[in-house]
């Protein structure tokens, strides 16, 4: 085992700071629309736009870092140990089997968590984005100051909104579930909260992966 | 990265700071303060009547004195001549008919139904004397009734049955010396009392509204603003403009909240983005006839019961009229939310003659023209009026029934009860045919809610609207709102979802317990 610097500061305060704004646009986007009432219509009105806005922000920063730092190659996706990470998940997770790829700095993400992920940033969160953009800037037909918006109905954009909220909650249940199953229970967790993990070195383990270069 | 963070931080505050400095922070009233401010000051009086030689006599006859006002205001009755209250009609647009002059004198309402045959009765709110069958009263300026919207003493009063003339006992000298700006009580006399009796017709114009407190109209109060008609009505050369939709079909002339308070009124930007669609009245007439009770039913066909051969009346615990030989049973209500309707301006009209094909479900006699997809149309609130309505089953018209005569014996309805001859005479009349059948059908009338408006504590909330149960909106279903609308398919599909997520990573993990124990 080793101790290893696995996740810098920002891309905490980024992964922390979008868990807790999506958190909050679902406890608000719901009370919009309509599940239960909890801050009143009129806040979780005002409250999820506060929270949308933050939210396209944070997204800005977080595009712009992860390019500058090349972490966006993280998110390539592959097929290799595509089968062997499912097979993991599906059987060796109970035989107490080692994981099927290792955790490097170079590569943090097994091959179904880069599909995943990447399913979620240029999929989801664009498609919760873009459609929460037109149901702010969403003008009725014919009025309004972006006129280049007009929508005949609103109904298109607030049911795929609502449907990637649903979507979004369901990957949070299994994503939440899923950092449980590192080294130990907390491991993950405790990575994300501190940046440090200790990974198995390179011969702590028969069942050997070669890493990260192929995985790419 | 810590850097990165510091960096950002501070360019936060120092963007706050500068905002903050460079911000304007001088004092700008709000236009309903600037409103306030102008409308405190009641223009003064200029002249003084009561010093004019020509009003110190008695005069015989209101033409009399309608002449020695022309003899001053020499152009003036040539205005009154052109108004829409001096000829009971104006030149109209109905979708498929064309231009139509619409009026008292052509269109039926839910009421006492139409003027015609009956004019003697209705004149009473007609703005000129001598209104019989051969009367001149739409053509000789000296019937022009100049008193009963210009009387500053409140005591003029129109007589009952007298084709438009005053009650015998007015003081016409004193009343024709004390003559001024229309007040309230002048055009309450006649539109507070429309449809034979106090808020009968409009559900928001009533008779507590000559005095009206800050809970009745917030405009109107006494104790605040103490606006009158005229001040929303503004009038040029006695062309007053506003109008009422049981009547009228274009949108023009119009008195809107946006020519005093424009089209974003609110601090809220998301309030000013609801005026697009949303009408103001809509929010803040919150509930109508906050004072007395208005009309809601009115069922002809119940009337002409008599008792020992004589017509009777029966009122409920409150006082109400509920039956009344001469016109039917009745329906009142108070305090009552409003319905909803999209609104583009434009309404058509049943008009005497027009034959009804689909006699199932009651005939609109004004449909408010307006849809979701319509760019002109917002949301307002009316009063929508339901009744019974005399109809001849096989002409398929409704019926204009005589109702009203000096004499029994003479085959109006409210001496005589009998709807034959009424209809015979009444069609007659207007040169429609009757059949010698009849029956009744529903009839509705769509009225506009404009006035009483609420004090802004009072406006509707998000959630009246904004709901999945109860919404007020629950009746207008050609678009998605928020909080009320949802797909119940995407909804089952999403709880089934997050439901299978969980079940499965707590089946996972339940394994992943059960076989970690078991390798121990
Ligand atoms: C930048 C991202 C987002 C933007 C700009 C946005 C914007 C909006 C807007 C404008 C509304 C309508 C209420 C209103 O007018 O304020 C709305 C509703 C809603 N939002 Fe978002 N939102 C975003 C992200 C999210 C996320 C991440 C979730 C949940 C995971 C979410 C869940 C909902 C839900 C459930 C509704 C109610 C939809 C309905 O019933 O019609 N939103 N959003």
């Amino acid at each position: 085992m080793k101790t290893v610097y696995i996740y810098r500061s920002f891309e905490r305060f980024w992964h922390w700071t979008q868990a807790f704004l999506i958190f909050f646009l679902v406890l608000t986007g719901f009370e919009v629309h309509g599940s239960y009432s909890f801050f009143g219509f009129e806040n979780a009105v005002i409250f999820h736009r506060y929270a949308a806005y933050s939210l396209l922000v944070l997204i800005v920063f977080a595009i712009f870092w992860h390019f500058t730092t090349g972490e966006w190659k993280q998110y390539l996706p592959t097929t290799k140990f595509l089968k062997a990470q499912m097979d993991y998940y599906i059987l060796g997770i109970f035989r107490n089997s080692p994981h099927p790829t290792k955790k490097t700095v170079l590569s943090k993400l097994n091959p179904l968590q880069r599909i995943t992920y990447l399913v979620l940033k240029i999929l989801v969160i664009p498609v919760m984005v873009i459609s929460g953009l037109f149901y702010i800037f969403y003008r009725y037909s014919s009025g309004g100051f972006i006129s280049g918006l007009d929508i005949e109905n609103l109904e298109p954009v607030a049911l795929i909104h609502t449907a990637g909220a649903y979507a979004l909650i369901a990957f949070v249940v299994v994503h939440v579930y899923l950092i449980t199953t590192g080294h130990s229970l907390l491991t993950n967790l405790k990575a994300m909260m501190t940046g440090y993990e200790d990974i198995e070195d390179e011969d702590e383990t028969n069942y050997k992966i070669k890493n990260d270069k192929e995985i790419k | 990265m810590r850097k990165f963070i510091i960096v950002l931080s501070v360019t936060i505050v120092i963007v706050m700071v500068a905002f903050n400095i460079f911000s304007d922070k001088t004092y700008h009233p709000t236009n309903a303060v600037v409103l306030k401010a102008k409308y405190s000051e009641k223009p003064v009086k200029v002249v003084d009547h009561s010093k004019f030689a020509a009003l110190q006599k008695d005069f015989a006859r209101p033409q009399d004195l309608t002449k020695t006002c022309i003899s001053c205001h020499n152009k003036r009755h040539l205005e009154v001549m052109e108004s829409s209250h001096w000829n009971w009609e104006r030149p109209d647009y109905i979708e498929g008919k064309g231009i139509v002059y619409l009026g008292k004198k052509n269109i039926i309402n839910n009421f006492c139904i139409g003027t015609q045959s009956n004019v003697k009765s209705c004149a009473k709110c007609h703005i000129g004397f001598d209104m019989t069958e051969n009367g001149k009263s739409f053509t000789d300026s000296t019937n022009i009734d100049c008193l009963v919207c210009h009387d500053q003493t409140n005591s003029y009063v129109k007589g009952a049955n007298l084709a438009g003339g005053p009650d015998p006992t007015v003081n016409l000298t004193k009343i024709a010396q004390n003559v001024g700006k229309p007040s309230r009580d002048n055009c309450g006399v006649c539109h507070f009392y429309g449809g034979g009796g106090n808020n009968v017709k409009h559900g928001d114009l009533d008779n507590t509204m000559f005095h009206p407190d800050r809970s009745i109209d917030i405009h109107m109060d006494e104790a605040g603003p103490n606006l009158v008609c005229t001040d929303c009505h503004m009038t040029e050369n006695h062309q007053i403009q506003g109008k009422v939709y049981s009547i009228a079909t274009l949108n023009t002339e119009r008195s809107n909240c946006e020519d005093c308070h424009t089209e974003t009124p609110h601090k809220a930007l998301i309030l000013n983005e609801h005026t697009l669609k949303v009408a103001c009245q809509t929010c803040h007439i919150p509930i109508y006839s906050k004072g007395t009770p208005t009309n809601l039913d009115w069922d002809w066909s119940t009337a002409g019961r008599l008792k020992d051969g004589e017509p009777y009346m029966e009122e409920d615990s409150l006082g109400n009229h509920i039956y009344k030989s001469i016109k039917g049973s009745f329906t009142w209500g108070k305090n009552i939310e409003p319905d909803y309707v999209w609104f583009n301006g434009t309404a058509s009209h049943y008009v005497l003659g027009d034959k009804i094909l689909d006699t199932t479900k009651a005939v609109v006699l004004n449909p408010l023209n307006g849809s979701y997809a319509d760019k002109n149309s917002k949301i307002i609130p009316v009063k929508i009026h339901t009744a019974n309505q005399i109809f001849d089953p096989i002409t398929r018209l409704i019926i204009q029934p005589n109702l009203y005569s000096d004499n029994i014996g003479e085959g109006a309805f409210w001496k005589d009860f009998d709807w034959n001859i009424a209809s015979e005479k009444g069609m007659k009349a207007i040169g429609l045919p009757y059949s010698g059948k009849y029956s009744f059908i529903k009839t509705e009338m769509y009225w506009p809610i404009n006035h009483q408006v609420a004090p802004k504590e009072e406006s509707l909330t998000c959630t009246n609207c904004h709901q999945r149960e109860n919404s007020r909106l629950a009746g207008l279903n050609d678009f998605y709102l928020p909080g009320r609308d949802y797909s119940s398919l995407i909804d089952l599909f999403g709880f089934l979802l997050i439901l299978a997520s969980l079940v499965g990573v707590l089946f996972h993990g339940f394994l992943r317990v059960y076989f970690s124990n078991k390798q121990k």
